[in-house]
């Protein structure tokens, strides 16, 4: 297939559809409702699919469960207050090992905040979010292409490992257009999952559920989560370096901020300073090997996040003190620029004698 | 030998825990009867609720899977959606279906969604120990209503099965009482038009049971019927609320 120009909102939708979604559930919130649209407009009447607006995000990701729950691909999407209402749903999804694919196109806040684009959901997104001790896979994606790469992939790691996936994108890389190549078809019939609830034919009959009244068995159940999480950290982490070989001071970004810090590594490069970047691409699981792996070398971070210090806390924990962090963070839906962040970088260089 | 009475093939051997006298074992044994009689076992899936009636799939030998408190409609409608060969039905108390859960069942309602709500409504908090539900009584006394529920403080009891007949998406409404055999007979009957109304692919159905609690009514068995007489139906007066199917009764 040629590349084609499209915003990103629009390219989840594309890729989640060529990855056998059949149900999306939505409830319109700016940043991200042209991905709500494009699934009106291309899922809805598509054979075996559908598509619900529904009366809120609770009901959303509700009804995502109960797709989920008979075996077909699911997704909802949101931004900031819409993902708070969701996170009940998805403490039932990871208690009931179902898997689903959650956007969040994340705006500034805290409470109603702007529709501008912000990182401040990174703390609910990686923390779990709603109740209980589970996880949920967070991708960061950085570019359109990426995003349409990412959706494919999250739609796999949520029914590989039956955990619900978020994708955590933000206001800029919804909205903005760039050409983008779907390397996939969408299946002519999409699967249903092996595990499914459809009814006790040519079987016993079967429940899913989360309460118990029994410690042992919810015991077990969090060990089972928690092994599998662990696979998810050593199989699933990924992350991209860039000009880091020879880095002296090592920019940490993720997402639309990474891409403002690529920018501004380019035109501190073309002024000699050796600055190289480390964008996680799953914020969890974080890549702290790579963090590890780059402290024998460098000494120096910058963290630069669209908020006031949130992913910060994950490069503390990963450098185990080996290293020395510094923060630069825009909240509240600023977008800083690639020669302002340039400015930031330049005089950390300087002031910690990394010119000499 | 003629048998006259046995346990419905989709009921599990297996004890209820509910309390002596309570409601919920007798409508989920009319439910397999239903269930059993119409050939169901293999397409139906029951969504249990947040409730005393959350390890209904303790009994009923059916697919199930669990909701959060008030989401069954949600739950439903994403399954419905899914794979809509399935029978659905939600399974709700008073709590699940008209306090936490109303905007979720009014929205699915008013789309039409082709499931089936088994509302049982016993003017209480079953499960968290007797608070006030949205269906409790004008006076009566809950754990948090100590002194009767006053409406000016607390409001009044909410209709929420005439509030459902306003919706074009419903097409099928009856309340019914699990509180005699005349009753119980009653209350099969409409559970079942209820299953052939989605089977129909008529729209929301929903059975309305007042059914007995009499730990939190703080009363005798045979007393919680009687309340359920004297009092409670005559704030939920029994009866077709609504029937639009065009059709008579299944049977
Ligand atoms: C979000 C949430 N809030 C509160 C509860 C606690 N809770 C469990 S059941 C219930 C109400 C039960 O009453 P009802 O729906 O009338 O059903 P009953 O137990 O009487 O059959 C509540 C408040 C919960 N499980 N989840």
């Amino acid at each position: 297939m040629t590349k084609v120009l499209m915003n990103g909102s629009s390219a989840i939708a594309e890729a989640a559809i060529r990855a056998g979604c059949q149900c999306y559930f939505g409830y319109p919130i700016t940043p991200q409702n042209e991905l709500t649209e494009y699934m009106a407009t291309n899922l809805s009447r598509r054979k075996g699919c559908s598509f619900v607006q529904a009366e809120s995000e609770i009901s959303a990701i509700n009804m995502v469960y109960g797709a989920s729950l008979v075996g077909v691909r699911a997704m909802t999407s949101s931004s900031g207050p819409g993902i708070s209402l969701k996170q009940e749903g998805i403490s039932f999804l990871a208690a009931c090992e179902l898997p689903a694919v959650i956007v969040n196109m994340s705006r500034g806040g805290p409470g109603m905040g702007s529709i501008a684009a912000a990182q401040s959901d990174y703390f609910q997104a990686t923390r779990g979010g709603g109740h209980g001790d589970y996880r949920t896979i967070v991708m960061a994606p950085s570019s359109v292409q990426e995003l349409a790469d990412l959706t494919h992939r999250a739609f796999h790691l949520a029914d590989k490992y039956k955990t619900p996936v978020m994708i955590l994108g933000d206001g800029i890389l919804g909205q903005m257009m760039e050409p983008v190549k779907f390397k996939h078809e969408a299946p002519a019939e999409p699967p249903i999952r092996h595990d499914a609830l459809r009814g006790a034919k040519g079987r016993r009959s079967k429940f899913i559920k989360s309460l118990t009244s029994n410690d042992t068995e919810l015991e077990e159940l969090n060990w089972s989560l928690f092994r599998r999480y662990e696979l998810i950290k050593k199989k699933e982490t990924t992350y991209e370096t860039f000009l880091a070989d020879d880095a002296e001071l090592v920019v940490v970004a993720f997402g639309i901020a990474a891409r403002i810090a690529k920018g501004a590594i380019k035109t501190v490069r073309s002024e000699g300073l050796k600055v190289g970047l480390l964008r996680p691409v799953t914020l969890w699981p974080f890549p702290a090997e790579a963090v590890q792996e780059l402290a024998k070398k460098v000494k120096h971070y910058l963290v630069f996040e669209m908020n006031m210090g949130q992913m910060i806390e994950d490069v503390q924990l990963s450098l185990e003190g080996k290293g020395e962090v510094s923060f630069y963070g825009r909240p509240g839906g600023v977008i800083p620029t690639p020669s302002e962040v340039a400015r930031v970088i330049s005089r950390l260089y300087y002031q910690k004698g990394l010119s000499k | 030998m003629k048998t006259v009475y046995s346990r419905p093939k989709s009921l599990k051997m297996a004890q209820f825990h509910y309390c002596p006298g309570c409601g919920h074992s007798i409508v989920h044994r009319l439910i397999c009867e239903v269930i059993d009689e119409m050939n169901l076992q293999e397409k139906v899936i029951g969504i249990p609720p947040a409730g005393c009636s959350v390890f209904a799939y303790h009994y009923l030998d059916i697919d199930m899977a669990e909701s959060a408190h008030g989401r069954g409609a949600a739950v439903a409608t994403g399954i419905k959606r899914a794979f809509p060969e399935a029978i659905v039905f939600t399974y709700q108390g008073d709590g699940d279906m008209a306090a936490i859960g109303t905007a979720e069942t009014i929205h699915a309602a008013n789309r039409g969604e082709n499931i089936t709500t088994i509302f049982v409504n016993n003017a209480v908090y079953g499960m968290t120990g007797g608070q006030m539900a949205p269906t409790t009584l004008p006076g009566q006394k809950t754990t948090t209503t100590p002194y009767g529920r006053d409406s000016i403080l607390e409001g009044h009891p909410l209709k929420i099965s005439e509030m459902l007949a306003l919706v074009k998406g419903t097409t099928y409404i009856e309340r019914v009482a699990v509180n005699s055999p005349a009753n119980i007979r009653k209350t099969k009957k409409a559970i079942k038009k209820a299953f052939q109304t989605q089977i129909d692919k008529l729209g929301f159905s929903v059975v309305e049971i007042l059914s007995p609690c009499p730990v939190n009514w703080k009363m005798s068995p045979l007393e919680a019927w009687r309340w359920i007489d004297k009092e409670m139906s005559q704030e939920f007066p029994l009866g077709l609320i609504k029937d639009t199917t065009g059709r008579k009764d299944a049977d």
